[in-house]
């Protein structure tokens, strides 16, 4: 059985900087409040760009780090929940600007699950072989969701994408994936249209303590692996206080557990995709590594992954 | 309860449990914050049956205040 491997990865941040400090114009709030409850000290904002934009920048970055034309690509899937078109998708705007004329277009809308959902999907279609080179996204612009007057919540997100590449890799490689829903527990992050996102943050916080070691565990479980094993443990950048609790659970070293919220804050289906593409270009990457991902956000939905890179 | 308490918050903040009494105040002895009480009283919740809503947990300002609190709501 083939699994998808890593063939290159890319993303995008907009260009505008809104500081911890810019947010205390805003809102009742401080530099170091925000820091010592999530670990953030700035986000990008997409302002008028929009989300498709955003999904196509860091698309074509992943697509020239893969080597590989548009034109091979058998499937593009995009995790967002942001986008500004209801219809065409994500996905299929994204297709007609790189002119991936051969790929099946699809977005996924599970939050900040999102690039999850799409990486579990596109290593599904490589090992059934339906598809050779899958474009994974991870695109969103949830500081259009938020209420900039809510202090709570409005200090936590930022915009951005993340792309890679997945190729059916002839090696056989070990990968697994799982994802879990609880859409009873849903009513603690919500976002209904023409609303603005609503949190109860400490469900939240207490659903990701709980259920990302638990689903890592699984994974790992699967894949025959121990968390010493493991090279990388690369989390949703949801908040710096969920990735050491999460870390403490699993009695894994924080330095494990890569990190760039400080200057991004939660990019919901983007944060994964985008610490990818920074760990990959700044050399830390390295083949046969042993990473596992994990997302976790509204839905309730929650997942984790095992790959070598 | 106070003892199943003392561990926790012990364990949980990272403090010497020799110096945690039910006096000690979560926010002033110990520096801890909001998200700290939430992890904290997670544990707690699970091992004693006892759910404690955010606006009562909002009130307990001493480790004897959420020791009391769980005594009473036991099962």
């Amino acid at each position: 059985m083939k699994n998808g491997r890593i063939a290159g990865t890319g993303s995008y941040v907009p260009e505008t900087i809104w500081k911890n400090e810019d947010l205390e114009k805003m809102v009742d709030t401080s530099d170091i409040w925000i820091r010592e409850r999530t670990g953030i000290g700035a986000r990008h904002i997409a302002g008028e760009e929009t989300v498709a934009q955003m999904a196509v920048k860091a698309a074509r970055r992943a697509l020239e780090n893969a080597g590989i034309c548009s034109t091979e690509l058998d499937l593009i899937l995009v995790g967002t929940s942001s986008s500004e078109s209801i219809f065409p998708n994500t996905a299929c705007l994204v297709q007609d600007e790189i002119g991936a004329f051969r790929a099946a277009c699809l977005d996924v809308s599970a939050a900040c699950t999102g690039f999850l959902a799409v990486y579990e999907l596109g290593q599904l279609y490589i090992r059934s072989g339906k598809a050779k080179n899958v474009l994974l996204i991870g695109a969103d612009a949830l500081s259009r969701l938020v209420d900039w007057h809510d202090r709570g919540t409005c200090i936590l997100f930022g915009d951005g994408a993340g792309a890679i590449v997945l190729t059916a890799e002839e090696q056989e490689t070990k990968a697994c994936e799982k994802i879990h829903s609880d859409g009873e527990k849903g009513v603690s992050l919500t976002c209904e249209k023409g609303t603005y996102l609503q949190m109860d943050g400490r469900a939240v916080f207490q659903f990701a303590l709980s259920r990302v070691p638990e689903v890592i565990r699984e994974v790992l479980a699967e894949a025959d692996m121990a968390v010493e094993e493991i090279d990388a443990f690369i989390l949703h950048q949801a908040n710096s206080r969920i990735i050491d609790g999460v870390a403490k659970r699993l009695k894994a070293p924080k330095e494990k557990f890569p990190r760039n919220i400080e200057a991004y804050g939660n990019t919901c289906a983007a944060s994964i995709p985008i610490l990818l593409d920074e760990w990959n270009r700044s050399g830390r990457a390295q083949k046969g590594q042993r990473i596992v991902l994990s997302g976790f956000g509204a839905g309730l939905i929650w997942g984790a992954a095992y790959l070598e890179w | 309860m106070l003892e199943k308490v003392k561990e926790t918050v012990a364990e949980a903040l990272g403090a010497d449990i020799d110096t945690i009494t039910a006096e000690t105040s979560f926010k002033e002895d110990l520096g801890a914050d909001s998200l700290d009480l939430f992890e904290m009283v997670m544990s707690l919740e699970d091992t004693c049956g006892v759910e404690i809503p955010t606006e009562d947990l909002e009130t307990m300002v001493t480790v004897g205040d959420v020791a009391e609190y769980l005594e009473q709501h036991k099962n």
